[in-house]
């Protein structure tokens, strides 16, 4: 199979001729400058399938050119931080899942890796835990990239490449479900841990999976990275220099794909990450073609990193030697349910965790996870107690969609989609 | 260049402007005294390679004064070196200067703040509501307002035309007469049963608004 697509790759090479588009926006603004006219607006959303959830632009026209973007987020507002300080830091773990809804299993660590900063105890987390949730971490990535590549290239009309990325996500869900239960709404992580071990299945589920993926990825690469229309339609539309992606704070692929080396599982190390090998792909010109080759790369470096964890686990893949997979400590883990219902002290320990929470100091946190959309991060300010006084989320989407308002004037009213996803974002997390 | 070194060379400075550096769990904060001189502060912090804002965000000190809390988080890109700056606003005057023109990206997070808290931002190009819509009257995460809400002279829906096939077999008008009754999970408290007739006579409603049968038929009580 391999060679096959190996060789179909090579017969494909040829260099393709690209049209500027950006410069043909450009040109047919100034063409039409003489013929006066109004200019209109034009309500896009909040319910169109192109703007992948409930995001309204409202776009000022003149002809097809776009004049002004004013994006207008919001819709999907339901006050999470303000839940976040009416409850205890184990009972927001849910919530997480709803930010990013594309990605819970990443979210869910994100949350948990914040708590436990503020704790001090995230460099105490057993081994076994933190490569299962290295895993958990790369299966959301690819996960969540394949979403947004398949309505990507859906919007653009490429819809085969939908299915077969639909078909790769499913399996995906398929291990969320045999590790935590629940396949979209997972919370599969705790303060101090994890809900539980991953079956002992688990690890030659993600191995067969990593195999089937490469075989699935390697038949989009060939139906889009050099497929004409494709590369027309990406092709120096968008751009957004490395000042500028700095300047407006974007993080994760949209800031790679400007040529900016920055990425927190390199730059500010966490987890088992330092134990792993893998690259950190950067594009060159920062436009949407860009962004799209980054998460490509994205994709095989997550799965280069999911066969190394599978190969390094600690305690193997049945786990035979019984490695713990959350901290041993009963004021942050709940203990066992036999030890409960057998001992005082454990009893007491479960009372004051279910009803009071984690006692955490009081200080302040940020942490800061290289979510698959960007740099998701926690801010918890806390005064002593199981519940925070205030939780900032820093939704990587709510950062990347302020650049729309920048880059898409002067483009085409069809290239709307192929910004809008180039940018991948998710409106449950941008509106919290 | 460590965090510590960071703040220290801005502590060098401007003097007293600016707190001693606090630590906790390898964290550096600087608290600045005055929040007019924010936007000074930050230029310095941007001129020694602090480019990347990642947030700003807001806390409530209600009860207390000053009330407000601004809170910046910097990073230099180059080494990845961070800190933290903070500085009070009170209650009365609930504004500062913007730092807009520094980092474009606080443009939608200073928008976040005066949405959530209220607080506003001199200078800011476009001071609008931005999660909530325009013309809300309260600040959500402000800690006096309630966790279930408040109720506006505002209605719930912004547009008030008639919904398409408004009457229909569709569309369940909001308040109306059916919208309780032909929920199937609707219990009454006292017998813990499903109100039969209620159900029955959304039914017979349903029927004469399409004018013809649909569906099985009332359900017999076992």
């Amino acid at each position: 199979m391999d060679e096959f697509f190996k060789n179909n790759l090579m017969a494909t090479v040829q260099d393709i001729e690209i049209r500027d588009s950006a410069a043909r926006a450009a040109q047919a603004a100034e063409d039409m400058q003489d013929i006066h006219g109004e200019k209109m607006v034009l309500n896009m959303g909040p319910s169109h399938p192109a703007t992948h959830g409930v995001l309204r632009i409202v776009l000022e026209l003149d002809g097809e050119v776009i004049t002004k973007a004013d994006p207008d987020v919001g819709y999907l507002h339901r006050g999470d931080e303000k839940i976040a300080e009416n409850m205890t830091y184990t009972q927001f773990i849910p919530y997480t899942d709803r930010l990013d809804y594309l990605a819970p299993l990443a979210n869910n660590v994100a949350y948990a890796l914040a708590v436990e900063k503020l704790l001090g105890v995230e460099k105490n987390l057993p081994p076994r835990c933190q490569y299962i949730r290295v895993m958990c971490c790369e299966l959301a990535r690819i996960s969540s990239h394949l979403l947004g590549l398949g309505a990507f290239a859906m919007d653009t009309g490429a819809v085969t490449v939908f299915l077969l990325t639909f078909t790769e996500r499913e399996k995906i869900y398929n291990l969320a479900e045999a590790a935590s239960g629940a396949r979209l709404t997972t919370t599969y992580t705790r303060i101090g841990g994890l809900m539980r071990d991953i079956p002992a299945t688990w690890c030659a589920q993600v191995k067969q999976f990593c195999d089937e993926f490469e075989v699935a990825l390697a038949e989009v690469e060939t139906l889009l990275t050099r497929n004409r229309i494709w590369v027309d339609r990406l092709r120096d539309l968008g751009v957004v220099s490395k000042e500028m992606a700095i300047n407006y704070g974007l993080s994760g692929p949209n800031l790679r794909g400007s040529g900016v080396d920055w990425d927190l599982r390199k730059n500010q190390p966490y987890l088992c990450y330092p134990d792993l090998e893998f690259d950190i792909p950067v594009g060159s010109v920062g436009d949407c073609y860009d962004r799209y080759l980054v998460r490509m790369e994205e994709m095989r470096q997550s799965v280069r990193i999911l066969r190394q964890c599978v190969q390094k686990i600690p305690g193997g893949w049945a786990n035979d030697a019984k490695e713990p997979v959350s901290i041993p400590d009963g004021k942050i883990t709940l203990p066992s349910k036999q030890k409960v219902l057998s001992s005082m002290e454990e009893l007491i320990h479960q009372f004051m965790l279910v009803t009071e929470g984690v006692n955490c100091p009081p200080g302040e946190v940020y942490f800061g996870h290289e979510n698959p959309k960007g740099e998701l991060g926690f801010y918890i300010n806390s005064r002593g107690g199981g519940v925070p006084y205030r939780l900032k989320i820093r939704a990587p989407s709510f950062v990347n969609l302020s650049i729309v308002g920048e880059i898409m004037p002067g483009a085409m009213i069809s290239d709307v989609p192929v910004i809008l996803g180039s940018l991948d974002f998710v409106m449950g997390e941008s509106d919290r | 260049m460590t965090a510590l070194e960071a703040a220290n060379n801005i502590k060098a400075k401007f003097g007293d402007l600016i707190s001693e550096p606090m630590e906790f769990r390898g964290e550096i904060s600087l608290k600045v005294a005055d929040a007019e001189k924010i936007v000074e502060v930050c230029q310095y912090a941007k001129s020694i390679g602090f480019d990347y804002l990642i947030d700003i965000s807001s806390v409530d000190n209600y009860g207390e004064d000053p009330r407000w809390t601004v809170v910046y988080h910097l990073r230099a890109i180059v080494n990845g070196v961070e800190f933290r700056l903070k500085t009070d606003v009170s209650e009365e005057k609930s504004e500062l200067p913007t730092v807009v023109p520094l980092w474009r990206t606080a443009n939608w997070h200073e928008r976040e703040i005066y949405d959530m808290m209220g607080i506003r931002f001199s200078g800011h190009p476009d001071m609008r509501r931005i999660l909530m819509w325009e013309g809300y009257p309260y600040y959500p995460l402000r800690k006096d307002f309630p966790l279930a809400g408040k109720p506006t002279d505002l209605p719930g829906v912004a547009f008030t035309r008639v919904t398409p096939m408004e009457g229909g077999p569709f569309v369940t008008v909001a308040g109306g007469n059916d919208s309780i009754a032909r929920e199937p999970r609707v219990r009454v408290p006292e017998t813990d049963e499903v109100p039969l007739n209620a159900r029955v006579e959304a039914r017979a409603d349903n029927k004469a608004l399409r004018g013809q049968a649909f569906g099985p038929g009332p359900i017999e009580k076992k």
